[in-house]
């Protein structure tokens, strides 16, 4: 158990998985003008990644995996190729799901998070997220572990990026530069600053 | 090949680039440009599903209901980069480790889901086929060109073939290191775009405020 806490920590800063593994590139730079949004984005991602890595952990586990449908007696059946597919209906009901019932229960959060609970269907930081999970063959501790941590990182990086942009605008950019490519510059630089962190360990 | 046709290939190569103007597509983009061979692969995968997946959505297009088009997208597009992870896993078993999570991740990249909304739901299959190829080519220009600085400079080969022979070898070339961390991919991207757009004007972004001239002393 001793392991979760390091896991957590290596998720949030040294396999951050926007300035590590370039998830979520997208939205990472198209929403990351404002502190505002970039909070309200980041929030989103944390809670959906924390709830879809896990169940689909569970259903790589139960259902998916070589072997996993011996309960129903069919030990020899090995659906991992479905994956994909599967992960990815998984999370677009998930999203769908969260949205009603955030909307039922808490409109508040519902209109705070507003319109980027669907865009966070095609976020490859949520895929990714599940794919990563299934590949270093995480139990199910460690998904809930990895789920939060990654979600949290990737969160922490873009109101970080908002914050250096907010400021950004006012600097005298050369005109090739101004916009995307500054903000490429500035992200591959917060990149370099996240490289600090890799060989922590708890 | 037609006019309209060759422009929808050829337009997104330079002048209207996924990855350097729509900044679609970069999340998966990045993290496999360490090797020219690598990121050879992921293009043609990339290609490859983006031209069929808009060919086939096309075909559909009046029959998918407004509402649930996007799960429709979906789907053929998981279906797609399925096959393509399954044929990448039977004969280039070993290029589909170094790709790991990456192929699958096609799923969720921009370019295929935003040709298959902005163009296919509106044009003919065989001209969408035509944009997808064109876009497909347009995101490997890019990936090509930063595989090339950061396997050249990082470890001083090309596709594995030696160009400058490093020190370790008894060369003279210090292979840059940096070239091979992420942050890398950021800045040669950062400076592609500032390349082109030192070319083609017309797509600088405005700046949004515009510095004054003051002398330090009035700003108190």
């Amino acid at each position: 158990m001793e392991a979760l806490p390091s896991l957590f920590i290596k998720a949030i800063f040294v396999e951050n998985l926007a300035l590590s593994f370039f998830l979520g590139m997208c939205t990472f730079l198209a929403v990351s003008k404002k502190i505002q949004t970039a909070l309200g984005l980041g929030t989103a991602v944390i809670v959906v990644q924390a709830i879809t890595v896990p169940a689909n952990n569970l259903l790589y586990q139960y259902v998916l995996q070589e072997g996993a449908l011996s309960w129903l007696g069919l030990p020899e059946v090995d659906l991992s190729f479905l994956g994909l597919i599967t992960y990815i209906g998984v999370i677009a009901a998930i999203v769908q799901i969260l949205e009603m019932v955030l909307d039922r229960f808490f409109p508040a959060l519902h209109s705070a998070l507003g319109i980027f609970l669907p865009l966070i269907t095609v976020n490859c930081a949520i895929l990714g997220g599940s794919l990563f999970m299934v590949e270093r063959d995480y139990n199910f501790a460690e998904s809930v572990t990895y789920g939060l941590g990654s979600g949290v990182g990737w969160a922490l990086a873009i109101v970080a990026l908002a914050g250096i942009r907010e400021k950004l605008k006012y600097s005298d950019v050369p005109a090739g530069l101004q916009g995307l490519g500054i903000t490429f510059i500035t992200v591959g630089l917060m990149s370099m600053g996240f490289m600090a962190f890799s060989g922590i360990q708890l | 090949m037609s006019k309209t046709a060759k422009r929808v290939v050829l337009d997104p190569l330079v002048d209207n680039n996924p990855i350097t103007l729509q900044i679609l597509g970069i999340c998966s983009a990045l993290a496999v440009t360490t090797t020219v061979s690598a990121a050879l692969i992921m293009c043609l995968a990339l290609t490859s599903v983006t031209a069929l997946s808009n060919a086939s959505i096309s075909m559909i297009r009046h029959h998918i209901p407004n509402n649930i088009r996007i799960i429709v997208q979906m789907t053929i597009i998981a279906s797609l980069v399925i096959v393509v992870d399954q044929i990448l896993k039977a004969y280039a078993y070993e290029a589909s480790k170094t790709l790991s999570v990456f192929v699958g991740l096609i799923i969720t990249n921009c370019i295929v889901m935003g040709r298959a909304e902005a163009f296919a739901m509106k044009n003919s299959p065989g001209i969408s086929f035509l944009d997808g190829l064109g876009n497909g080519l347009g995101y490997s220009v890019v990936l090509l060109v930063v595989a090339v600085v950061r396997e050249l400079f990082g470890s001083g080969s090309i596709l594995g073939v030696t160009i400058l022979l490093p020190v370790s070898e008894g060369g003279w070339y210090v292979p840059n290191g940096l070239m091979l961390l992420p942050p890398s991919a950021f800045f040669i991207i950062g400076l592609g775009i500032w390349a082109i757009r030192a070319r083609k004007p017309e797509q600088v972004e405005p700046a949004e405020f515009r510095i004054k001239r003051v002398h330090r002393t009035e700003v108190f």
